[in-house]
């Protein structure tokens, strides 16, 4: 049941960009069409999955028995550097579709601010590795779920009446404030931190 | 200290063993690719307007490279010149291209074209469009705001004080941006040496026509006679030109008879034609 709890709550409660502010680059570069923002989307949960599975080995296997908490940021970040490329290079060697779908995505987010929080956040909060798959795995819906809600608000924009002052990157971020304030409603379902 | 040197050990082992992993799976997963796919996309232009056809030129180049794409001539913005190499690249025979240019199919000038409201929405003919079919009287001609100007990538239009797009031959490179964003489909590309156009898109009966615009073709079908047998047809009260250049050759006596001056020579083609 925990597992579950925490996927919601890393999907939806506490959705990674809009109650954490993580990963805005790509919620606000990435954003502009809802076929590019379908690609980001998976390319991030593929990722992020990886991502929690990994730093969590590492962080119990190496890192603590060794009493070295200090150094996960740096380790994390380099593991998480490393899994990308080689995923890269597999898929680019086994599956040349995929690559074209995410391939371009991929080092775009292999150094991304959400995808090293997740590592550190599910660090911090002790999850074991069963917990931490799912917390990983949640953030990456939480990420897409997000990604396509602005892409589609995005795309009816674009034929609206913006004001000329806030064309472009203002009326994105102002949207992303009104999205967050939206999400806060959501605060209350699940306790769970 | 004790920590100090277990930290440099783990991070010097971690980076060691990762560049090592690294290496090896690079060596192992290598993908070997077609060297003329980076010499095709050295000779193409790079602007990735979509005008062959394919999502940008990467995929023209990879196209040209498998095999998949026999045309060496397919991009606009790269005009003779690339098309040599491209050929010469993937050893084609060379292939000579006439360059072709974007034309605004409507001559409905402030002047010329009657407009039957007040439009005070969003500046776009898209919307314009969606709404009542814009301001002017007629519902197939220029909406006049300028969708087409937008979305070129190389400044090769621009409104005129008329009302009307403009187009400016040496720098149009064909790719059809301009052709997908105008919502009455006005927009055509054609071959620089053309010389008559039918600079009408109006369905409507001739009287109904001509009371909201003065260049609109009425359908009266005199040209049709001075055409050659099937080069000129008429279809719901609009003239079609099938054989260009049949038509081309009795361009004068084509224009000559036409009442509303619908159907017309391109003057800035002609001048183009002979320089």
């Amino acid at each position: 049941m925990r597992p579950l709890i925490i996927f919601v709550a890393a999907a939806i409660t506490n959705n990674f960009i809009l109650t954490y502010f993580l990963g805005l680059c790509p919620f606000l570069g990435v954003s502009a069409r809802v076929s590019s923002a379908i690609g980001m989307g998976f390319a991030a949960t593929f990722v992020m999955t990886m991502t929690a599975i990994i730093t969590n080995l590492v962080d119990h296997l190496i890192l603590r028995p060794l009493h070295l908490e200090f150094l996960q940021m740096i380790v994390f970040i380099f593991v998480i550097a490393v899994l990308v490329q080689f995923v890269e290079m597999v898929i680019k060697k086994t599956s040349p579709s995929l690559y074209k779908a995410l391939g371009i995505f991929l080092p775009l987010i292999t150094t991304n601010c959400i995808v090293l929080g997740l590592a550190l956040l599910g660090a911090m909060r002790n999850y074991n590795l069963i917990e931490n798959t799912f917390f990983g795995f949640g953030a990456g819906v939480g990420f897409t779920i997000a990604l396509l809600l602005i892409s589609g608000i995005r795309e009816e924009l674009e034929v609206r009446d913006v004001p000329k002052a806030l064309k472009g990157a203002p009326i994105t971020l102002i949207i992303a404030g009104l999205m967050a304030f939206a999400f806060m409603g959501f605060s209350g379902i699940i306790s769970l931190q | 200290m004790n920590t100090i040197i277990i930290s440099l050990v783990l991070t010097l082992a971690l980076g060691l063993l990762s560049g090592l992993f690294l290496m090896i799976s690079f060596k192992k997963f290598y993908v070997q690719e077609d060297p003329r796919v980076e010499m095709l996309l050295e000779a193409l232009p790079g602007a990735n307007c979509g005008a062959c056809g394919y999502s940008g030129c990467v995929g023209y180049a990879e196209a040209l490279a498998g095999g998949k794409e026999t045309n060496a001539a397919k991009c606009g913005p790269g005009g003779q010149e690339v098309a040599d190499k491209v050929a010469h690249i993937i050893g084609l025979d060379t292939v000579s291209i006439v360059k072709r240019v974007a034309k605004v199919m409507c001559n409905g000038t402030k002047e010329n074209a009657v407009r039957r409201s007040d439009y005070d929405g969003v500046k776009s003919c898209r919307v314009a469009d969606f709404t009542l079919k814009g301001d002017r009287g007629c519902v197939y001609g220029c909406l006049g705001f300028g969708d087409c100007v937008n979305v070129c990538q190389f400044g090769a239009m621009f409104m005129g004080d008329d009302g009307l797009p403009h187009i400016i031959n040496e720098k149009c490179t064909a790719c059809g941006k301009c052709v997908e964003a105008c919502p009455h489909d006005l927009i055509e590309l054609v071959p620089l040496d053309r010389k008559v156009f039918v600079f009408c898109k109006n369905l409507d009966r001739g009287p109904v026509a001509k009371s909201y615009c003065k260049v609109a073709c009425i359908g009266c079908g005199l040209c049709v006679k001075q055409a050659p047998e099937g080069a000129m047809k008429l279809e719901k009260n609009l003239v079609i030109i099938v054989d260009a250049e049949k038509v081309d050759e009795v361009a004068d006596k084509v224009v000559g008879v036409c009442p509303t001056k619908a159907i017309a020579l391109d003057e800035k083609f002609a001048e183009v034609k002979t320089v």
